[in-house]
């Protein structure tokens, strides 16, 4: 399994294909329905210091307030992806994004932005919120977290061998859409019917 | 009846326990589809994966998922026990819980877009409630994750693009339907829980119940057992696998329920449940002993 540091070149990330085993070590951001919204309202000059050349986390963790004020995450697994496919690959293409993690895959119109801009799309295990959690050994800060709430607030974490794969890479390739039209053909023969 | 007994504690770990500890034959099915994946696959790390979090959820009390669902409840009462008071008691439970980290602040408003921070809401808990003859009470909950529940279906037969007309066969074409939508969207591998029948509420509702069902059980109508196995065999051969990886292990059971309908409507209902199959089903006598179940 490769290690890749954050943040990283386009170079890297163009060398990556789908099928690649990473664990990730670094500062990334988290953000999902609000925060992409947000992101494309306006140009947020506090937030873009940490996407530039980094990886958004399509991701609403449980977090815990220790009494010295600080934050950690208690169960941090991916959220379904595809809700973001009207922003992603603008968003990616705005800040600067090298990858963005989720579950579930996204659609063609982020795949052509991450063949535009020189990113890639990182699928965790959904509902792998502990095993996730504790490649999270930090939080260092929060954007937006009284007006989104916990789970849709934009978290700055470091992280550290946190297990990704990838599964669509900046020159076309998307192993779901391979796994979806396997399981078209299969689903036509089960319904007795032509393809 | 029940006032001298702390239910809001009962039910607050009625909550850790769905939230950090999936039931065992849940686990079993995930290590057999793990043992049935390929060497070294993709889909047997995801497996892997999923296996180890389990563990580690239940080592530490923490949630499985950080998605941590909409609580849904039916509690079934003897006569003359206040509804309302155990819907108090379970809220306040699940506030309890919301604080003490077993659940995420999981409730959002939905016109002012903001988080109500203590995990309830309106119809948050959601909880059913039905008089029995018992003197005790049976509380049964399952934890719905947001992810699985967006892939959730509701058809109507006769579907004429699917060639669906209003018999199981119809049934099992939009089943098998329902499954290639969601590709690995709803945290494959999955529970079906279906409903035939119905109306679109009580259709939905009726599904969410077939969670409820140990997945080891078999149905006691014969002709729904048998396609609960049929389905659960082709659902498995569409190659999806875990988290749409591809490989074998799509779905890992599936619950058919039938409810009667009106001649014009036959809705088939699929609700899709994550990997992440959380449910715990308690019983509570007369005097605060506790039987659990699941």
């Amino acid at each position: 399994m490769a290690e890749l540091k954050l943040p990283v070149s386009e170079e890297s990330i163009r060398n990556l294909e789908v099928g690649d085993f990473l664990e990730l070590s670094g500062r990334m951001i988290t953000g999902r329905d609000a925060a992409h919204k947000w992101l494309m309202e306006d140009f947020r000059e506090d937030v873009a210091p940490y996407l530039k050349d980094s990886v958004i986390y399509h991701c609403g963790p449980v977090v815990n307030q220790k009494d010295d004020g600080s934050w950690e995450f208690v169960a941090a697994g991916p959220t379904t992806s595809i809700r973001e496919e009207p922003y992603q690959a603008d968003v990616i293409a705005r800040y600067g994004l090298r990858g963005v993690i989720g579950k579930g895959g996204m659609a063609d119109r982020t795949l052509t932005g991450l063949g535009r801009s020189g990113a890639v799309y990182l699928h965790a295990i959904g509902g792998a919120a502990q095993v996730l959690a504790r490649a999270i050994p930090r939080v260092e800060k929060v954007f937006m977290l009284d007006e989104f709430g916990v789970p849709e607030a934009l978290w700055v974490i470091d992280v550290e061998r946190f297990p990704v794969v990838v599964t669509m890479d900046s020159h076309g390739g998307s192993l779901h859409k391979v796994v979806e039209n396997g399981s078209k053909t299969k689903f036509d023969e089960l319904l007795g019917r032509k393809g | 009846m029940f006032e001298k007994i702390d239910l809001k504690e009962t039910f607050t770990e009625l909550v850790r326990r769905a939230s950090t500890e999936l039931p065992g034959e849940v686990v079993e099915a995930i290590r057999a589809g793990r043992n049935v994946e390929d060497e070294g696959s993709l889909a047997q790390k995801a497996l892997d994966t999923i296996l180890t979090n389990i563990e580690m959820a239940g080592d530490s009390s923490a949630p499985l998922c950080q998605d941590t669902g909409t609580p849904v409840v039916w509690i079934k009462y003897p006569v003359g026990v206040s509804t309302r008071r155990l819907e108090e008691d379970f809220t306040e439970a699940v506030r309890r819980a919301t604080e003490l980290k077993y659940l995420r602040p999981n409730a959002v408003d939905t016109l002012s877009g903001r988080n109500t921070g203590d995990g309830t809401g309106r119809a948050i808990p959601f909880i059913h409630f039905e008089e029995w003859d018992g003197p005790g009470l049976e509380v049964r909950m399952i934890l719905k994750g947001g992810g699985s529940e967006n892939v959730g279906a509701q058809y109507k037969l006769p579907d004429t693009g699917l060639e669906a007309g209003r018999d199981l066969e119809g049934v099992r074409r939009v089943v098998l339907d329902a499954v290639v939508q969601a590709q690995g969207k709803g945290c494959a591998p999955g529970v079906l829980a279906i409903c035939i029948g119905g109306d679109r509420v009580s259709s939905f509702e009726h599904s969410k119940e077939q969670l409820l069902r140990s997945l080891g059980d078999t149905n006691p109508v014969p002709e729904l057992a048998e396609l609960e196995e049929r389905l659960l065999v082709e659902a498995n051969e569409l190659g999806i696998g875990p988290m749409g990886f591809g490989g074998k292990t799509t779905v890992l059971g599936v619950k058919i329920g039938f409810l009667d309908r009106i001649p014009a409507c036959y809705f088939v209902t699929i609700t899709y449940m994550c990997w992440a199959d959380r449910r715990a089903i308690v019983q509570i006598d007369e005097e605060g002993g506790l039987t659990w179940l699941s």
